[in-house]
């Protein structure tokens, strides 16, 4: 049982690794969106980590429940860069007002623009496809 | 409190329980906030009083994982485990979890959900790690034959230290510059993350099956050597049912979604082909262990329902990004690995010997109220995030602010039911570690 078990393990360990490569791979195959400053919005989402803004907010609903998902919030109608910049400064309920400079600002709403250009998170622009998989029908 | 009274891995076992009593206090403090906003906004706040919640029931886990494994592995053979490397791996865990605690009260985050601190406390946890990973090897050479459970913590162990290495890609540009590749491997980290540790603590819940059953069924049988390969190819595979909505590649989530529908099938049916194999001597002799792994037998039947109905993505639809996924989450820590890892305690610690019958019965009280409570709190979250979840594919659709306050009443009943969690536990706790606060010797049998 000991030798089967071993090959068994040694097999799917290969797999995996096989299997995150391919991910890891995945930047150098992206022609990449030029509607937004790559490196500010890298430092943008040091800045989102740095203020645990995932504590209570979602991107593509992966993150925190108190506060909404921010995933398009850049260019979603009457919200927007300006809506963001406001909240972070006076804050609101469970949201302390954020001390922060221009500069991590600036970083931030860049990082937002990132995401906001990367797809829809809107749920109700998806549909299924044949195979039960659900895909954004409207993309940005 | 004489700490060479009690061996290597009944110290990791009550590091644990401790962790675990902080974690209950972070959990209701937070909770309060769902329903008073300004509670400690002004001192700790949500944002500082989620990772401390977090962190402390993760420490739980992790540490707990440790002491089993460590037990199991000193049962197993009958003999101690290097004390010197588990010392230095138990310092560098205390000295991260001081300084991770520390930087929340401080403010000081930057680290990535759910498991999230400053980068510069990952490199002491990977250092204990990497210890236990020594240790492990030491000991593990002496045993010949390896039972499905030897199996399961290795597992554990190995593809901890990977993903938790893999979980700070994220420091390197060409990842973080990538917004796709970067949230894709965040969240493979954090699927593979929760299936290492579960490795070992299922592995637990099979290593004292065997204990309880006083057999080896459990560990040579071939169905459970299925069971843990199919839990392997889980752990590696099914994370990519978290990413159905993020437009990532293709395969990764219909491979996702695929290995997902395998899940759980095995671990079931071998829990209940050992539930039979037991006798009522046995159940008496290990009354509370018995018990606890009962119960995590139904939280598994509960939550491997909602696992699954989850993991289809039209469902998934519906119940992404709302309390139903914190509902899952909770039900499986409390109910599958706080059930798994209380019986492992009463296993090891022993509290019982110690205590008159009176103590066992406002045990089997606290039992219940936990059972109880943890059910209250699992519907109030699933009817918060179904009401949710209907929001959020609804047209129009009223603002999230509105949204929220139609849920304060489960937040509230969350909140009580989350307050009877804390009792009950805390019962649970206290009962476990009089013994090694009156300085009773609880040094396992071998030593």
């Amino acid at each position: 049982m000991k030798i089967k078990a071993r090959h068994t393990f040694l097999f799917l360990s290969i797999l995996f690794l096989a299997y995150s490569i391919s991910i890891y791979m995945q930047p150098l195959s992206n022609t990449g969106n030029t509607s937004f400053n790559k490196e500010t919005a890298a430092q943008g989402r040091l800045v989102w980590q740095k203020y645990n803004c995932q504590s209570c907010h979602q991107l593509y609903s992966l993150g925190g429940y108190l506060g909404p998902d921010l995933t398009n919030v850049i260019s979603q109608p009457k919200k927007g860069e300006a809506l963001v910049r406001t909240m972070v400064k006076t804050g609101i309920k469970q949201m302390p007002a954020f001390t922060i400079s221009e500069m991590e600002m600036s970083q931030l709403v860049e990082f937002l623009k990132s995401v906001d250009a990367s797809g829809n998170a809107d749920l109700r622009k998806f549909r299924k496809d044949n195979l039960g998989m659900i895909e954004a029908h409207e993309n940005k | 409190m004489k700490t060479n009274k009690i061996g290597a891995g009944n110290l990791f076992l009550i590091t644990a329980l401790f962790m675990l009593l902080f974690g209950l206090c972070f959990g209701v403090l937070a909770a309060i906030t769902y329903i008073y906003p300004e509670f400690l906004k002004s001192t700790l706040g949500f944002i500082s009083l989620r990772p401390l919640h977090v962190s402390s029931a993760l420490f739980w886990i992790i540490l707990g994982a440790t002491g089993c494994v460590y037990n199991g592995l000193q049962a197993i053979t009958q003999q101690t485990i290097n004390k010197n490397i588990a010392w230095a791996q138990w310092l560098l865990w205390v000295f991260s979890i001081i300084g991770i605690c520390t930087s929340y009260f401080a403010h000081q985050f930057g680290g990535r959900e759910y498991w999230e601190f400053n980068p510069i406390w990952a490199l002491p946890i990977a250092l204990a790690w990497l210890l236990f990973l020594v240790n492990f090897y030491i000991h593990s050479e002496k045993i010949r034959k390896w039972p499905v459970y030897v199996w399961m913590w290795l597992t554990g162990l190995v593809f901890f230290f990977f993903t938790f290495s893999e979980n700070y890609l994220w420091l390197i540009p060409y990842f973080r510059q990538h917004f796709i590749t970067d949230t894709t491997i965040q969240w493979k980290v954090n699927g593979s993350l929760v299936g290492s540790w579960n490795q070992m603590i299922y592995g637990t819940a099979f290593f004292l099956m065997d204990k309880i059953a006083n057999s080896k069924k459990v560990g040579k049988n071939k169905i459970a050597f299925a069971m843990y390969f199919l839990g392997l190819f889980n752990l590696m595979f099914n994370w990519g049912h978290h990413l159905y909505t993020l437009p990532t590649e293709k395969y990764i989530r219909y491979i996702g979604y695929a290995v997902s529908m395998t899940e759980w099938i095995f671990f079931i049916k071998i829990i209940y082909t050992w539930k039979e194999a037991l006798n009522t001597i046995q159940k008496h002799e290990h009354y509370f262990p018995y018990k606890f792994i009962m119960a995590s037998d139904i939280w598994v039947f509960i939550n491997m329902g909602q696992a699954i109905l989850m993991s289809i993505p039209a469902i998934n639809l519906y119940t992404h990004g709302t309390h139903i996924t914190v509902a899952h989450a909770m039900g499986t820590t409390i109910g599958i690995n706080s059930m798994i890892l209380l019986a492992a305690c009463f296993e090891f610690l022993k509290p019982c010997r110690h205590q008159k019958i009176k103590s066992k019965k406002i045990l089997v009280s606290a039992f219940w109220a936990l059972q109880i409570s943890l059910l209250i709190f699992w519907v109030s979250l699933n009817i918060a995030g179904v009401k949710k979840g209907i929001w959020q594919l609804s047209t129009p659709q009223a603002s999230y602010s509105q949204m929220m306050s139609t849920l304060q009443p489960y937040f509230i009943v969350f909140t009580l039911a989350g307050i009877g969690l804390f009792f009950s536990f805390v019962i649970l706790i206290t009962s476990l570690l009089k013994p090694f606060i009156k300085n009773v010797t609880i040094k396992p049998s071998y030593e």
